[in-house]
């Protein structure tokens, strides 16, 4: 027995050395992303020609968003996320508390093929944070099961809200966010005055007011990929969902679901680079590497949204695996049936909102 | 509880009301827990019972949610880490709290229950608070996101099960052993490991169980205070759930729940030493 | 006393080795309280560090208020004299220029931003906005161009708000969490109804564990009591069912249930099968309070049916048997005898299942869809979604403190010695 207790004494501290010193290996970098479809994206287009050219291993971690464990690695000092993608409102906040590196973009980032500078090749109004490196341009778009209701089919963001005509569940995300916005949609207000109704507290409480007509036909997801896996299940009719994410449903796994690009909201996504990540340098030639023209193009090879670059454009061409033509499925096609989110308004005011969302769920 | 010969046709019918009644609450308590081993076995991705599994075919059942938990190196590294942390917190949570229990045990300590209370409080505790505390004093001194940091965590969840079991053992205890043996010339530490210990040993035994379950099957914690490289068998369920429900979670259940019959199965065993140890009749 | 040798001549009685036996027997005892209090010491210092000095420093983050006073100290000293009765003067806003610019280069604005937003929806914005247009500013004076970068700047409230947040310490996370907050004036009112949020989650949390606590005596009643009154054999076999979930993990009965409850699930197919339901209107039993309801009850049903049945066990049948040949009807019996006797059972179980449930948080947060969440799954949303960890510290401190109180209850009613396990 004596014997044994000092053995375990032994093993116990050898563990707790082995616990200090797990911090990752040189050659390698932690790399968080949504998970996913989309990290698989990311993965074939950025991480592995990556480690291909320089042999440092790359760690694909999933999050589910948010600036909670960013925040709480830098309070601590310990930071072991190196590189993460972030939507542009969490960068915004995120640069702002120091959290992330800020980035000169014509002197870090990579410039275009015929020599342009990074700062005109990215797309218009998406370099909103000095910190921020765009990757792409995504949306937020319902999708419906095709089988659902016979022959008929939802053509705009109203027949969501008519749960008459098109009975079932509904999933949404269990945010305010879009979903204030496609409320006013339905009720009437045309798309370029949303925010400014938005903006007034009868502009709110009818929002609500509209959200509250379909409440309790409501599922809320909070993970990305839970929508795609209702409809599929058969557990709702209609979901929010990332266009990719659909998309990965309908031409990869062949669900029988249709797209309502109508009312789509659209939203950028990027990069950001931790402020005290121990391995800046490697993380900032990763960073140049993984946003250049050819692999934003690259990217759209395996899921459906826009490259952030304008050079990277024209290169988008068919599905890596499936050979079918990407264009149709890139939510920039459809621009003119949605619009662009106020990322302004939401740092404004997502606290109250989301508070309030909080409480309307509960009443 | 058997039926009296002089029962009335009343008390018959009451008689399997009763029984009938307690059937239903048994299934329920059970059910859950056997559903999930057949549906482990499913070819198809559902949660739910095939024709051809009513109806049993060979062709409905498979092992391909067990090959898909085996070769997914996030499963495998969780199981590695899910070990690694449990056995460690184990040790440390068996040998603090062994000797606090020994200590409590003693008349002479001062402030006994006022000791007792504060070491039992981690198991009295909302996890949720626990977990908020941790997570907030773990980030500011560095220990987020290490093995470390877990494995202090989960010892300190474990050590009021060992405390408690190693105290009830030590209710029982004759004293006056240890003075016959510190008579007859034996230290501290002999008298320890020769009189005590073999004695108190199930209560150890299944305290350090208890202790080891409650790591092995710790999530909130762990969702607080793990980085990607700590990530456990419940870490790993949980995000399953929340974002994609494939069966392969369900073999992994059905795994777990063969672990806690064999831990089950200790137990009972211990149980019945420990009661012939001290005279106690089995059962 | 008898023998000579052990007296001394003063008639003090001596030990073996020639001192007194009231020295040496204090020495002894001594000697013993060291050695219990050496053997209590090492975990009474690990469960200091691991758990109450984090649990301490949680409650401490409730009220601490640290962000303004040190990343705008030059504002700081000139507000304290500020009357609050109007804009302040320049000296203030110079003041604020100076803090704004050198929280801009030190990248911490953004951190009294975000603490000033939870007092004040759209202070982050300004904040950040004129920090960042604050760098242009080089000489003063200030007031004027302060005013101009943001429009808040003119508003009394914005001022009252960065006052009183001056303070190192505030309430203000637990009047938010007790849906309060500062008006305009910075009188303490109640929260406008439709954002009241968490006097209801507690309100819930209480009702569904309360709701769950008695569902789980009735259902362990009668378990308890067959387990209890058959013979061994039997009950230890039947003791299986109520061991088997106890020991299986949490998050496998949590799978389990979705597998049997989802629309898709075991249940409904069942209820489609026998004609119950069609199959176009499925049960929706998860995702929802029944959800919570039934697996919490589930996960929770063996910590009613153990204490139960250890107290079941000690009744000696001779009482109810005594009872019924003194003529009693059998129900009358029941409860007038026997009971009564069980009565420490149910209240320890139903501590122990009210205490476990108030604080859960794995289950509602998966199968409790909006209206089966509960208290701790708003203070894991604040302290990983929102990012408001003052608030999340402020919810843990009272729900820690209904917890203390109802645990005090239990020691009470069962005493802390006697938890029983397995």
């Amino acid at each position: 027995m004596n014997k044994l207790l000092k053995n375990s004494a032994l093993t116990v501290a050898a563990l707790a050395i082995a616990g200090m010193t797990t911090a990752p290996q040189a050659g390698e970098l932690n790399v968080v992303s949504w998970g996913g479809a989309y990290t698989t994206s990311q993965i074939k287009a950025y991480h592995e020609p990556y480690t291909k050219m320089t042999g440092t291993k790359i760690n694909s971690i999933d999050y589910s968003g948010g600036l909670a464990e960013m925040r709480a690695q830098t309070e601590s000092g310990n930071v072991t996320w190196d590189v993460v993608d972030v939507v542009i409102a969490d960068a915004i906040v995120g640069c702002d508390e120091g959290m992330f590196r800020p980035i000169n973009v014509d002197m870090e980032l990579a410039k275009a093929p015929d020599g342009t500078a990074a700062s005109k090749d990215f797309l218009d109004g998406t370099l909103k944070s000095e910190c921020f490196v765009p990757l792409i341009i995504y949306s937020t778009v319902f999708a419906y099961r095709d089988d659902a209701w016979g022959g008929k089919k939802p053509t705009s963001i109203r027949d969501v809200f008519d749960t008459k005509n098109f009975p079932g569940k509904r999933t949404l995300q269990k945010s305010p966010v879009n979903n204030l916005e496609w409320a006013l949609l339905a009720d009437g207000v045309p798309l370029a005055k949303i925010y400014d109704v938005l903006d007034t507290d009868e502009g709110k409480d009818r929002a609500f007011a509209k959200l509250a007509t379909i409440k309790k036909d409501v599922i809320w997801w909070t993970v990305g990929a839970v929508p795609p896996q209702l409809l599929a299940d058969g557990e709702a009719v209609f979901g929010t969902g990332y266009n990719g994410r659909w998309f990965s449903a309908i031409a990869e796994e062949k669900q029988p679901f249709a797209m309502l690009w109508d009312g789509q909201v659209l939203d950028i996504d990027g990069y950001v680079v931790s402020a005290k990540s121990k391995k800046l340098d490697e993380a900032m030639k990763y960073l140049k590497f993984s946003t250049d023209t050819q692999r934003l193009a690259d990217q759209a090879k395996y899921i459906s949204y826009g490259p952030a670059r304008k050079s990277s454009g024209p290169m988008v061409s068919k599905h890596a695996v499936l050979g079918i033509d990407m264009g149709p499925h890139m939510p920039t096609k459809y621009a003119d049936q949605g619009f662009l989110t106020n990322f302004k308004w939401w740092a404004d005011n997502s606290d109250e909102m989301k508070e309030r969302f909080a409480a309307w769920l509960l009443q | 509880m058997a039926l009296p010969s002089y029962a009335g046709p009343l008390e018959t019918t009451w008689y399997y009301a009763f029984r009938l009644i307690c059937a239903c609450i048994f299934i329920f308590l059970i059910t859950p827990i056997l559903v999930i081993i057949p549906l482990s076995f499913n070819v198809e991705p559902y949660f739910t019972f095939t024709q051809g599994m009513l109806t049993f075919d060979a062709d409905a059942y498979s092992l391909r949610w067990y090959e898909d938990f085996l070769s997914n190196t996030q499963w495998t590294h969780s199981v590695k880490n899910s070990f690694i942390i449990a056995i460690a917190s184990t040790i440390l949570a068996t040998i603090l709290g062994t000797l606090a229990a020994l200590g409590l045990s003693n008349s002479n300590m001062p402030y006994r229950s006022l000791a007792m209370g504060l070491l039992i409080s981690p198991m009295i505790v909302p996890l949720i608070i626990s977990a908020a505390g941790m997570y907030f004093f773990y980030s500011n001194i560095g220990l987020d996101q290490t093995f470390l940091g877990i494995i202090l965590a989960h010892t300190t969840l474990g050590t009021p099960f060992v405390v408690i079991t190693v105290t009830a053992t030590l209710v029982g205890f004759d004293h006056s052993l240890t003075r016959a043996s510190a008579n007859l010339g034996a230290n501290p530490t002999t008298t320890f490991f020769k009189v005590i210990m073999p004695l108190i040993l199930p209560g150890v035994i299944s305290g350090a169980l208890f202790a080891f379950i409650t790591s092995f099957d710790e999530v909130v914690v762990v969702l607080f205070l793990a980085g990607f490289d700590q990530r456990t068998i419940p870490r790993q369920m949980w995000s399953g759930i929340r974002e994609q429900i494939s069966p392969t979670i369900l073999a992994v259940a059905t795994i777990l729940v063969m672990i806690s019959i064999a831990l089950l199965a200790t137990l009972e065993l211990l149980r019945r030493r420990s009661e012939r140890m001290r005279g106690m009749s089995p059962g | 006393m008898g023998m000579a040798a052990d007296t001394a001549d003063n008639g003090v009685v001596l030990a073996a080795d020639g001192r007194p036996l009231k020295d040496s027997l204090n020495r002894a005892l001594r000697k013993n309280r060291m050695r219990a209090v050496m053997l209590v010491a090492p975990l009474l210092l690990f469960v200091l560090f691991s758990f109450l000095i984090p649990i301490f420093n949680m409650t401490l983050r409730s009220v601490d208020n640290w962000h303004v006073g040190t990343l705008m100290p030059a504002t700081t000293a000139a507000l304290a004299t500020w009357d609050g009765k109007d804009i302040p003067e320049e000296s203030v806003f110079a003041a604020l220029v100076v803090d704004l610019q050198a929280g801009a280069k030190s990248r911490q604005i953004g951190k009294v931003g975000t603490r000033l937003n939870y007092e004040k929806s759209g202070m982050r914005s300004m904040i950040t906005s004129s920090a960042r247009k604050s760098k242009k500013l080089t000489s003063g004076p200030y007031k004027a161009k302060v005013l101009k970068m943001h429009k808040k700047w003119k508003d009394l409230e914005t001022w009252t708000v960065i006052k009183r947040n001056t303070a190192p310490y505030t309430v203000g996370y637990y009047l938010n969490a007790l849906d309060m907050k500062y008006d305009k004036t910075g009188e303490i009112v109640m929260q406008p109804e439709n954002r009241r949020i968490y006097g209801k989650l507690f309100w819930r949390t209480f009702a569904i564990s309360l709701a769950i606590t008695m569902i789980c005596v009735v259902l362990a009643y009668p378990i308890s009591f067959l387990l209890a009154t058959l013979p061994l054999r039997y009950s230890n076999l039947l003791m299986i069912f109520v061991l088997l979930p106890f020991w299986t993990s949490l998050l496998v009965r949590t799978t389990a249930w979705i597998a049997m409850l989802q629309s898709q699930g075991v249940l409904n197919d069942l209820f489609v099968f026998f004609g119950f339901v069609d199959d176009q209107n499925r049960l929706q039993l998860i995702h929802n309070l029944t959800g919570t309801i039934i697996a919490m009850t589930h996960i929770l049903l063996p910590f009613m049916v153990l204490p139960l049945y250890s107290v079941m066990k000690t009744i000696p049948p001779t009482y109810m048997r005594a009872a019924l040949s003194l003529g009693a009807n059998p129900f009358v019996a029941f409860v007038r005898v026997y009971m009564p006797q069980t009565l420490s059972g149910i209240g320890a179980g139903s501590v122990l299942v009210f205490i476990l449930s108030i604080g859960y948080y794995i289950t509602p947060a998966l199968v409790g869809g909006t209206d089966g969440t509960l208290i701790s799954n708003q203070i894991a949303y604040h302290m990983q979604s929102s990012l408001n960890w003052g608030l999340a510290g402020a919810l843990g401190a009272l729900l820690l403190a209904s917890v203390l109180a109802l645990y005090f209850l239990y020691n009470k009613i069962v005493g802390i010695d006697n938890m029983k396990l397995g």
